[in-house]
């Protein structure tokens, strides 16, 4: 078995990995506070997930951008914006479109619901591969918000007057949220609990 | 890079508390050895990567900072895109991106998008300029380096810069078949430090900061 910081009586620290004893509330090299990762647990995990999902539904729902040109209005959802690159051929930028707004959210959530709730079960998964798909989900997760720097670029650019203008809808905010409170979910939840129930073996 | 070492697992008794690590990610106990500029350290447990030291790394990083922080000032001051249709012409510049949503009940937005695509990038660098800077001297750190370098770590999933630029990337083909698109200074200079940006993280090993910090 491999001893660990928690095994030998100690509290590690996450931001600079120094040990201390167990009972220690703060890092005395970085500052950093000690968290006991059995006390804190996955609730906060939980909230912003739940909060994230919140955000995920009306962000799908609403449009993400308002398009006035001289003869039509036109608004378009996350989903409807791609469908119209696809028509217009830029399959490229539809996909990037559809994997950053879609596929990336919806396998985060997946995810990080699937790690919280089998955080002790090993029969389906190793440490290993449940570690792996967490860095995953937490390098991936941020790249989200590109949707929403395309809007803003374009609502800054397309703004010709009466014969083009392009401005944000209400999507783009609650999509913006909810990529922050996802980021936030996978932020906070402990890496180090995947491993503990090797410990308890 | 030369090939990797895992540090040797250890029991802790009889080791004191300031010549033991934790790895960050699995907790896995290890004595604090920094290897040699030719190796890095991983945790045998979970890959992770504890030590990758190298030489010359902090005058490295330091350098990368100093232009990452010339180029956000400069690209402020350039044209960033501008675009034409019938006769009708609009430039913008990154200020006029990051308003854009101010126009309506949206103004968290826009400092969000202020944040993670100006303040947080210039933050960070401006951070590490303070926290390096001292090291690379072979002086003493400045005050309250440790909160300057435990918060320019806090922040790095926030700044987006990178993130950004596939945004110009993706909104420049939208607009392609609606106007005529010409990129600005600004727009290069956006891509080298999104660039650079990414190249100073990469080069900079915290727990080899932290350790340093300790010991100056």
């Amino acid at each position: 078995m491999i001893e660990t910081a928690k095994s030998a009586g100690l509290a590690a620290c996450t931001t600079c990995a120094r040990v201390w004893p167990h009972d220690q509330a703060r890092c005395d090299r970085c500052g950093s506070p000690i968290v006991d990762r059995d006390r804190r647990g996955l609730q906060p995990v939980w909230a912003w997930w739940f909060a994230g999902l919140l955000c995920y539904i009306p962000a799908n729902i609403y449009p993400m951008l308002r398009t006035k040109t001289l003869l039509a209005y036109q608004e378009n959802t996350i989903i409807g914006g791609a469908v119209e690159l696809v028509a217009h051929g830029s399959y490229g930028v539809a996909a990037i479109i559809l994997i950053a707004s879609v596929l990336i959210p919806v396998i985060k959530f997946l995810s990080i619901a699937y790690l919280a709730l089998n955080i002790r079960d090993r029969r389906r998964m190793s440490q290993h591969s449940r570690h792996q798909l967490y860095e995953v989900v937490e390098f991936v997760g941020r790249w989200s918000m590109v949707d929403v720097f395309v809007v803003a670029i374009l609502s800054s650019l397309i703004q010709l007057q009466d014969v083009a203008s392009i401005n944000p809808g209400p999507a783009a905010m609650t999509f913006a949220l909810s990529v922050i409170f996802t980021m936030l979910s996978a932020q906070s939840f402990d890496p180090r609990l995947i491993w503990d129930s090797e410990d308890q073996a | 890079m030369g090939a990797w070492v895992g540090l040797n697992e250890v029991t802790a008794e009889g080791i004191a508390n300031k010549d033991l690590i934790a790895c960050r990610q699995c907790d896995a106990l290890y004595r604090d050895i920094e290897p040699d500029d030719e190796h890095r350290a991983i945790c045998s447990r979970c890959s992770a990567t504890l030590y990758a030291p190298r030489e010359g790394s902090f005058l490295q990083v330091f350098a990368f900072a100093l232009t990452v922080l010339v180029l956000i000032v400069a690209a402020l001051w350039f044209p960033f895109i501008s675009i034409s249709k019938a006769g009708l012409h609009h430039t913008s510049s990154i200020f006029d991106v990051v308003l854009s949503f101010s126009t309506t009940e949206m103004i968290p937005l826009t400092l969000a998008v202020a944040a993670m695509i100006l303040l947080l990038p210039a933050l960070r660098v401006l951070l590490t300029l303070y926290v390096l800077g001292p090291l690379l001297a072979d002086k003493a750190p400045l005050p309250h380096a440790a909160l300057a370098f435990r918060i320019s770590e806090r922040l790095r999933p926030w700044a987006m810069a990178e993130i950004f630029v596939l945004g110009v990337a993706v909104a420049l083909v939208k607009i392609h078949a609606l106007a005529h698109v010409s990129p600005g200074p600004a727009f290069w200079m956006f891509i080298a430090l999104a660039l650079i940006a990414t190249m100073q993280d990469r080069a900079a090993c915290s727990l080899t900061i932290w350790k340093a910090l300790e010991n100056k």
